[in-house]
């Protein structure tokens, strides 16, 4: 089951909002209705799955705060439906939906949103006493919370008191303390500072591997995108206008808007090992001799090959000059000649992480599975390739 | 050409209306009047029951609660000078009047404001009669009260009251309507039901214009107190008027001191009451 659907979502602002829907869907674009409303989200349909990071990106004024807003239930879409897990948002009654909030959904806000009024603990205890914890364990929790963002020792002070990053880290320990399956996140980080920035990205995977939560997740910087996104949603004046992994939205741009958007991403963070390798050219097994590897040589044209035990592990690098004298000594064994100096990378390594092996070697550095199975190499020629910038066309 | 015949009698058909309501509403107005003269008794028993020096005291403390120590030197040595001019009792009589008009006041102002802030229609059928009754000279509308109250406390209390019902309405409403938008939205989101966003949100973060408009309900009800002597209420619009009739320089500026000092004191503590909400607090957290 999806933990989060949005069907045909329509948002428009205005006089006469059903008027320009039915103008949109008949194929007219947001500067088409201005007259009849400001159509802040069109025709915007997606699914989350449970434990996916499901960012939406886009530039200011691109409609992420509308659409985020109506994933709870805060606004009503003007068109369309939006369902949480099994409940269609359009037609559960007021209290049923006050009980989905307090239970399944919660959310971080791009201003935060704060009570200036109530102390840090209450502010992180405040979705708890909704949820009738008691005073005690409301505040246990509110506390883990706080120290999960790094705001311990601060629970008695005012939001007032705090400064805007800490502020933001306030409303996401408030929304981490409601213990919920959905987290809504709007621009949670913009307000923090690159170096804790970088530190609640970090934090943030970490406890999606643990909790596995649902996240939906605003963004208009690219990078965070890229890098905490399992699919990105790209918006552009109200409408998503690609859907896909990061991968995909870097290589594969949907149109020039899109394209223009990723030219300054910094690929060798998002671009993973497995989306530039390529097959080895000469691969050996090591129930193979030196006879066999120099044959695999001379048909790939190639100084060197890769040595794979029987479950195609990997096993090192065989140089062709190491093999032919291994030949004429009359050895055997060709794990034996393996040369030192060529570290595999994992599948899932950033490309970043590739740069300092392929340096120390003239030789396509091997890429490996988590069990070790060598899976394709990557040239030092296709790396340098992958990184250069996207072409957008005129 | 206005032809000479042209005449709306509105005038005439106000009076028989509010003839009309006195005759048909004797009961109401009757009961409206026994309890207001009971509840104006009870609260001027209280302040001018007990020695001078007693009332002071008290009055002087709650100063000091509520502001400090230089507001209750200032209030005791005000007092003093009202007892000097021998307009102690005149004073603590419109003191009751001020208490239980603005009480009212608020009583109805308040959560008028709050129902006029969720609900835009409200607030356009709200807005008009607001208009009407802040605008509309008191001495006007003071004439049906006296038709329907005759004379005494009552009808001052009454037209205080009207008199000063709009601004607890309008400061209300504005202090509410103008909370967070995203404050509000994140009670929502959380799952709080409307009247626990009200009472934890909303209000708490509207008081100090609350309470901005608490303070104009009672300084416009102290104001309705000379007006309210014209018609027999105790207190110090009685020899304010009384020396107006008789050119009385002297007991004139008596009374209008002690009115003035009841003003100061009245405004100078409800403004420290509203210093001390807690959101006035957060805020004044932010500066420091
Ligand atoms: N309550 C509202 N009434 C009218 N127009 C609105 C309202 N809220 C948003 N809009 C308009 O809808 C459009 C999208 O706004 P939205 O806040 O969703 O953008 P955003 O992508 O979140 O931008 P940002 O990155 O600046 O937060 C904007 O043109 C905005 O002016
Ligand atoms: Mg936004």
């Amino acid at each position: 089951m999806t933990a989060l659907r949005a069907d045909g979502v329509y948002k428009v602002f205005g006089r006469r909002p059903g008027e320009a829907v039915r103008r949109l869907r008949e194929g007219a674009t947001r500067d088409d209705v201005k007259g009849l409303g400001t159509a802040a989200v069109i025709d915007a349909s997606f699914e989350v799955q449970p434990g996916e990071t499901f960012v939406v990106m886009g530039l200011s004024g691109s409609g992420k705060s509308t659409l985020i807003r109506m994933l709870n239930g805060l606004w009503r879409p003007t068109a369309g439906s939006v369902t949480l897990g099994d409940a269609d948002l359009s037609t559960v009654s007021a209290r049923e939906l006050r009980e989905i909030r307090r239970r399944r959904v919660s959310m971080v806000f791009q201003h935060f949103a704060l009570l200036p009024h109530r102390t840090i603990i209450d502010n992180a205890a405040y979705p708890l006493a909704l949820q009738d914890v008691d005073r005690t364990e409301r505040r246990r929790r509110a506390g883990e919370a706080l120290e999960m963002v790094g705001l311990a020792g601060w629970e008695d002070h005012l939001p007032a008191q705090l400064s805007g990053g800490m502020r933001q880290r306030v409303g996401l320990a408030r929304a981490l303390a409601a213990d919920t399956d959905v987290l809504l996140m709007d621009e949670a980080f913009s307000a923090l500072d690159p170096l804790i920035r970088r530190e609640m990205q970090e934090q943030l995977l970490e406890l999606q591997q643990t909790l596995g939560k649902t996240i939906v997740f605003i963004t208009h910087d690219l990078n965070e995108a890229m890098h905490l996104g399992d699919r990105i949603a790209v918006m552009r004046d109200g409408r998503i206008v690609q859907i896909g992994t990061s991968e995909q939205i870097l290589s594969d741009p949907a149109n020039d808007y899109v394209a223009q958007f990723v030219a300054d991403v910094d690929k060798s963070r998002v671009l993973t090992a497995a989306s530039v390798m390529v097959r080895p050219a000469a691969l050996v097994t090591t129930s193979g001799g030196p006879r066999t590897a120099l044959r695999e040589m001379r048909e790939a044209q190639a100084s060197a090959a890769y040595l794979v035990d029987r479950d195609r592990r990997f096993r090192g690098v065989l140089r062709d000059e190491d093999v032919v004298a291994a030949q004429r000594a009359g050895t055997e064994d060709l794990t034996t000649l393996v040369q030192d100096g060529l570290t595999p990378v994992a599948v899932d390594a950033p490309l970043m992480d590739v740069f300092a092996p392929s340096a120390e070697s003239p030789l396509p550095v091997p890429v490996v599975d988590e069990r070790g199975r060598l899976v394709g190499v990557i040239p030092r020629v296709t790396l340098l390739e992958a990184m250069s910038p996207t072409e957008v066309d005129a | 050409m206005i032809p000479e015949s042209f005449r709306i009698p509105l005038g005439t058909w106000i009076e028989s209306g509010v003839e009309w309501l006195t005759d048909t509403f004797e009961v109401v107005f009757d009961l409206i009047k026994t309890v207001l003269l009971a509840l104006f008794d009870a609260v001027e028993l209280v302040f001018a029951g007990p020695p001078w020096w007693l009332v002071a005291l008290v009055l002087s403390g709650i100063a000091l609660w509520a502001k400090g120590w230089r507001l209750a030197v200032g209030a005791l040595l005000g007092f003093v000078l009202v007892l000097g001019v021998d307009q102690w009792d005149n004073a603590m009589a419109t003191l009751a009047l001020v208490v239980v008009a603005s009480t009212i006041a608020l009583a109805i102002g308040v959560p008028l404001g709050i129902w006029a802030a969720r609900s835009d229609r409200v607030s356009t059928a709200v807005r008009p009669v607001l208009d009407f009754m802040q605008t509309m000279p008191a001495f006007v509308y003071l004439i049906p009260v006296v038709v329907i109250f005759l004379t005494g406390p009552v009808p001052g209390i009454v037209a205080t009251i009207v008199f000063a019902l709009a601004p607890g309405v309008r400061f209300t409403e504005l202090g509410i309507r103008q909370v967070d938008r995203e404050v509000v939205e994140a009670g929502h989101a959380f799952g709080s039901p409307p009247r626990r966003i009200l009472r934890e949100i909303q209000v708490p973060l509207a008081m100090p214009t609350i309470m901005a408009g608490v303070n104009q309900v009672i300084m416009l009800s102290l104001s309705m107190v000379v007006i309210s002597g014209l018609v027999g209420a105790r207190g110090l619009g009685q020899p304010v008027v009384s020396s107006l009739g008789r050119i009385d320089v002297a007991l004139g500026f008596e009374a209008g001191i002690a009115v003035v000092i009841l003003a100061m004191y009245l405004d100078r503590v409800t403004a420290g009451l509203s210093d001390r909400s807690p959101v006035a607090r957060a805020l004044r957290a932010t500066a420091a």
